[in-house]
């Protein structure tokens, strides 16, 4: 295939006229550059709105004990319903496969936590280890309760940003290992989280929920319950799945609490899935509108460079008279044609394709909104669209190429 | 000299060439019934006023265009439904072109100019640029052989352009008005060169619409509304007397 007289003639074609194959390359590269550009800021957007927007973990399932509201068995309505540890184990049990993390929650608000001469009221949460999962607590420094914590009833305490800012004074590493006075109670810091869902839960403060429990006599309560369920492949079964579990959970525990199966009020479970339903759909339609910027740019830079390849073609058609009428082939016509355009788009692409990396490699760190997050393009799509634009250069300038190589000579020449 | 004791082999024979291109809905007869023979080393004028059918007559015969009817064999081959590239490879074998815009490639040198057809037959580079420039030097342009076409004058580009339509060693040179955009003198210039050439043994064939170029062929053919009217052989005026 390789012909090097053809290559030669080619390279004359290109490095005689200059000004068109600058222009051809820089109009390539700069629609590419343009693209990555783009691209990359789409990425960035859609990180940054994925972090504005992320909460906690949408398939999760909160299980609440509330007043009932009619009379059931005898029972009185109005009456306190409280989970205990037998329930919350045969729930386990029950759902075991279905389950991926499971923590009860006890909660306690306004908890004087006191650090040498600082302190603040926060809000206490007896938990699970699972509980980091369920809550995206996401850990700066040190590490989140453990199951053994939780097992020997350990006085470790899971700090998060807005007492670490107020007790010790923003210093996150400094303050695992220090011990805090919670409700007249020492607890050692073993980590710090960082709540990813924005400022919402950051005054959250993690013990065990053994020692919550055993501090504040709620020995046979459990608090909230929260679960989360494997995932699902979409979102409609995982809200299929998630509906089912809530409501197989619910009848079973009226029947546990003697609690009239039509009463909404005893027992209350709240599905994250419905109510991140919107968030879910947002998210949905912001990948939709950042393809859809992907796609349109892609296709604005396709139509440029056919449209680039439809003007050379255009100039150079006495120059493809000329070489007709002296005895080139079809063929040949159209593989000058191709080959110019395949030569020039490649080595352009690729140029514009490195700037505009190298642009978002080197601005990237300086760009401090929280909006754009780490603008990037991963180096495969971004050749890949080189490629796509390199074929869809030659696809629209063989067209053209076509249509001159079959002028009959005579017209070709005459059009002055 | 006198043509009809040089050999009698024919080198374009056409019989009864009918053309007609459709204009709206009409069928515009163009070529009505052209009977024509051309021997080996004629030096040939077509001459006619627009519309006489004259273009259409020599695209055919630089097989650029193909006869609705009747036949026309260059060199004993037959030329009738060709495809593309059989026609490609006929022209650069058997046909050099000559235009009255010279159709010079303009960023090409005119060493690379003359070498173009060459390129299309498949020579190699360096044979291609040796014989190019023996045929730059038989049109008196060697010096210039590196200068680009819009760096010399008119009639040095025709000059260019005969080397370049010499350079394939076609059978028959085919010029549409070749000193069209030339002035006086030079036109002289350039038929004294085509006189030369066609001395060498070479059929030329020149469509021109001035008489005085005429004149310096051996051959004048009229052609009106699509047939031949007259067509008689002279004695050629020496376009070198006018110099």
């Amino acid at each position: 295939m390789f012909n090097i007289e053809r290559w030669q003639e080619i390279f004359e074609a290109i490095s005689k006229n200059k000004l068109r194959t600058f222009l051809t390359g820089f109009s390539v590269s700069s629609g590419i550059f343009i693209l990555i550009i783009l691209l990359g800021i789409a990425e960035g957007l859609r990180k940054g709105t994925k972090k504005q927007f992320e909460r906690d973990i949408p398939t999760k399932i909160s299980f609440f004990g509330g007043r009932t509201s009619k009379s059931y068995e005898g029972l009185n309505p109005n009456r306190q319903i409280d989970f205990t540890p037998k329930d919350y184990q045969a729930i386990i049990d029950k759902f075991e496969g279905e389950i991926q993390y499971e923590s009860p929650l006890l909660k306690r608000y306004g908890a004087i936590t006191t650090y040498k001469e600082n302190n603040g009221a926060y809000i206490l949460f007896g938990v699970k280890p699972d509980s980091q999962f369920l809550n995206n607590a996401y850990l700066v420094s040190g590490r989140f309760l453990s199951q053994r914590d939780y097992d020997i009833k350990s006085k470790v305490v899971v700090l998060g940003p807005r007492p670490i800012q107020d007790l010790f004074g923003g210093d996150y590493k400094g303050a695992v290992g220090k011990t805090v006075v919670i409700n007249d109670t020492s607890y050692k810091v073993v980590g710090v989280y960082e709540d990813e869902g924005g400022e919402r839960q950051d005054t959250f403060v993690y013990i065990p929920h053994s020692t919550f429990s055993s501090l504040y006599n709620s020995q046979n309560k459990i608090g909230r319950m929260e679960f989360t369920l494997n995932p699902s492949d979409s979102y409609d079964e995982g809200l299929n799945r998630l509906e089912n579990f809530g409501w197989q959970i619910k009848k079973y525990l009226h029947k546990v609490h003697k609690v009239h199966p039509d009463d909404n009020r005893g027992i209350v479970f709240r599905n994250m899935f419905t109510q991140g339903k919107n968030i879910y759909m947002m998210n949905v339609g912001m990948k939709f509108f950042f393809w859809g910027i992907g796609v349109l740019t892609l296709l604005s830079g396709i139509v440029g460079v056919s449209n680039i390849m439809l003007i050379i073609v255009k100039e150079r058609t006495k120059e493809i008279g000329i070489r007709k009428a002296l005895g080139a082939q079809p063929k040949s016509i159209i593989n000058m044609i191709l080959h110019e355009a395949i030569f020039i788009t490649t080595i352009s692409g690729f140029l514009g394709l490195f700037s505009g990396l190298g642009i978002l490699q080197f601005a990237s760190p300086f760009i401090e909104t929280d909006v754009i997050l780490n603008p990037s393009v991963p180096f495969s799509v971004a050749v890949v669209t080189v490629f796509l634009l390199i074929i869809a250069g030659a696809i629209a300038g063989y067209v053209p190429a076509r249509h001159a190589a079959k002028i009959k000579p005579i017209v070709a020449l005459r059009d002055e | 000299m006198n043509i009809f004791k040089q050999n009698f082999k024919r080198m374009i024979e056409i019989t009864d060439l009918h053309k007609s291109y459709p204009v709206g809905n009409r069928n515009l007869h163009v070529l009505k019934g052209i009977n024509f023979t051309a021997q080996e080393g004629e030096l040939i004028s077509i001459m006619g006023s627009s519309g006489s059918g004259k273009s259409t007559f020599l695209n055919i015969l630089g097989i650029l265009d193909e006869g609705d009817q009747g036949s026309y064999t260059l060199d004993g081959t037959q030329i009738k439904n060709l495809s593309e590239k059989v026609a490609a490879n006929y022209r650069n074998q058997f046909l050099g072109f000559i235009f009255q815009s010279f159709n010079l490639i303009g960023y090409k040198t005119a060493l690379d100019n003359v070498a173009l057809p060459l390129y299309y037959q498949g020579v190699g580079r360096k044979e291609r640029l040796e014989k190019s420039l023996f045929y730059l030097e038989k049109v008196g342009l060697a010096d210039w052989s590196d200068h680009l076409p819009n760096e010399l004058s008119g009639g040095q580009k025709q000059r260019v352009a005969i080397a370049r339509a010499l350079a394939s060693e076609p059978k028959v040179l085919l010029a549409d008005e070749p000193t069209g955009a030339l002035d006086t003198k030079t036109s002289y210039e350039v038929m004294d060169l085509i006189q030369k050439i066609n001395e060498e043994g070479k059929t030329i064939l020149i469509v021109t619409h001035e008489l005085d170029i005429a004149k310096m062929t051996k051959r004048i053919v009229h052609l009106k509304d699509g047939v031949i009217i007259n067509d008689e052989r002279i004695e050629p005026i020496k376009a070198l007397a006018h110099v």
